[in-house]
């Protein structure tokens, strides 16, 4: 085996967080609050090194003899100024969040007004592309569900029997969706079972 | 019992059961024993365009979602990082080597030591390269359009997004269709599942988000946990039908 000391590692700690899920014990509550505490700091150092590798991909496209990419350098000067700014200002202080979020804030704005487009093109494309059954019950499926929340049976939820009818339309994603994550449960539960095991280790690089 | 010793034995209950029948039904498996699974089309185009671009010189792309490996998606990320070896492994000869993107900074940096390890055990650790494992974006949107520029210069001609995504992979899945690439996506949260059925070439459903290793030939535990996902799936139904009856008889046990 490869890694074998992080693969028994990975084993002994993952196994000491789930009996502390199980397990009303104080000791093993206690152990488990502070492995996670020390596995939330190293996902914090992981997001940085791997900003740092972003930068680093960027920087790489921005100075390449051939093909330079104008936007990873405005990338670049955007990463530094902004890393610049909150040095200086401090990560906290109202001026920083405010210059960072009038960017971001418009920025993300666009791109979800442009993800709207892009579902609404992509929606009347779905039957040309697919023409099953399946394709069917979906389009129609969204008709309904969109009409039915778009208010205009506001009136309509209080007269029997679209009382009941409307109740049921409702319920039908509830039960569909809880079907989709209890198989979604299941396999995350093998999942992690075979990290458990040490069947998959993606740490023995 | 209280509820929650109630919530607690079942829990565990469950994983036992799921970890022994899980060695059980792995270890035959690493005779020649050969199970037959239904076959998902996604996943048969899929391993027809690995073949495909590993001909034509072209790229594969992964992309790993934005799954917490503390948080309650981390299951998504880590078959995401499983899917990612045996690519890694299918395309060994390749003249280009996949690239892999994720949303999360622990993400990146074990898809870069899944594919550092994949090379070293297919005896090539020189075509290892750290940039082929990449941050795209640390916020839903950033890294969606952290990832659409890879799919764009990179020469790709395949995608494979596999993980935990939001409704932002609609920006993906039309990126890669503008690019004309082929593109199979699994997601564990219902948004995304709702859009990639809308826009994507080849959607997974449900867990078939965990499956995709085990199609790919990943080895006899991956075959054995879809036979054991089965027979949880069926102990699940019993008892949600139990239940059902029980109540009816007007016996409540919770």
């Amino acid at each position: 085996m490869k890694a074998p000391f992080a693969t028994a590692l990975a084993i002994a700690i993952g196994l000491l967080v789930l009996l502390g899920y199980f397990v009303p014990m104080p000791l093993l509550l206690n152990l488990r609050t502070i492995l996670l505490g020390w596995a939330v700091i190293l996902v914090a150092v992981a997001t940085v090194v791997g900003v740092i590798n972003l930068a680093r991909v960027h920087w790489n496209k921005a100075t390449r003899k051939e093909g330079r990419d104008i936007y990873s350098a405005v990338f670049l000067v955007a990463f530094l100024l902004t890393i610049a700014a909150g040095a200086v200002l401090g990560p906290t202080s109202p001026d920083f969040q405010q210059v960072v979020l009038s960017i971001q804030v418009p920025a993300e704005s666009s791109l979800m007004a442009l993800l709207a487009i892009v579902l609404a093109y992509t929606s009347l494309r779905l039957l040309q592309r697919r023409n099953g059954i399946l394709a069917i019950l979906f389009v129609f499926s969204a008709v309904i569900f969109l009409f039915l929340a778009s208010g205009l049976l506001a009136g309509a939820d209080s007269i029997s029997p679209f009382k009941e009818i409307i109740s049921i339309l409702n319920r039908l994603p509830v039960a569909g969706s809880r079907g989709i994550l209890l198989g979604i449960a299941l396999g995350s539960l093998v999942a992690g079972l075979r990290i458990l095991m040490g069947v998959d280790r993606p740490y023995r690089g | 019992m209280t509820p929650d010793q109630i919530d607690n034995v079942l829990g565990v209950g469950l994983i036992v059961i799921a970890a022994v029948a899980l060695f059980v039904l792995a270890v035959p498996l690493r005779g020649k024993v050969r199970h037959v699974f239904r076959v998902i089309p996604g996943i048969v185009r899929l391993r027809r365009a690995i073949g495909l671009t590993v001909e034509n010189g072209k790229r594969l792309h992964v992309s790993l979602g934005q799954s917490s490996l503390t948080g309650a998606s981390a299951a998504a990320g880590l078959a995401a990082l499983s899917t990612l070896e045996r690519i890694a492994n299918l395309s060994m000869i390749s003249d280009r080597p996949p690239i892999a993107t994720s949303g999360e900074g622990s993400l990146s940096i074990l898809s870069q030591d899944v594919l550092a390890a994949a090379y070293r055990d297919g005896n090539a650790p020189e075509q290892y390269d750290p940039n082929r494992g990449r941050l795209g974006g640390v916020t839903p949107l950033s890294y969606a359009v952290g990832t659409m520029p890879v799919m764009r210069d990179e020469q790709v001609s395949a995608n494979i997004l596999v993980g935990s995504f939001g409704p932002e992979v609609g920006l993906m899945t039309d990126a890669a269709h503008q690019q004309q690439a082929f593109l199979v996506a699994a997601s564990d949260t219902l948004t995304a599942q709702a859009v990639l059925y809308a826009a994507a070439e080849e959607p997974l459903i449900g867990e078939e988000l965990f499956a995709v290793p085990a199609y790919l030939q990943a080895g006899p535990f991956h075959l054995a946990s879809l036979q054991v996902q089965d027979i949880l799936r069926w102990l699940v139904i019993a008892l949600i039908l139990g239940g059902i009856i029980l109540k009816l008889m007007g016996i409540n046990l919770l």
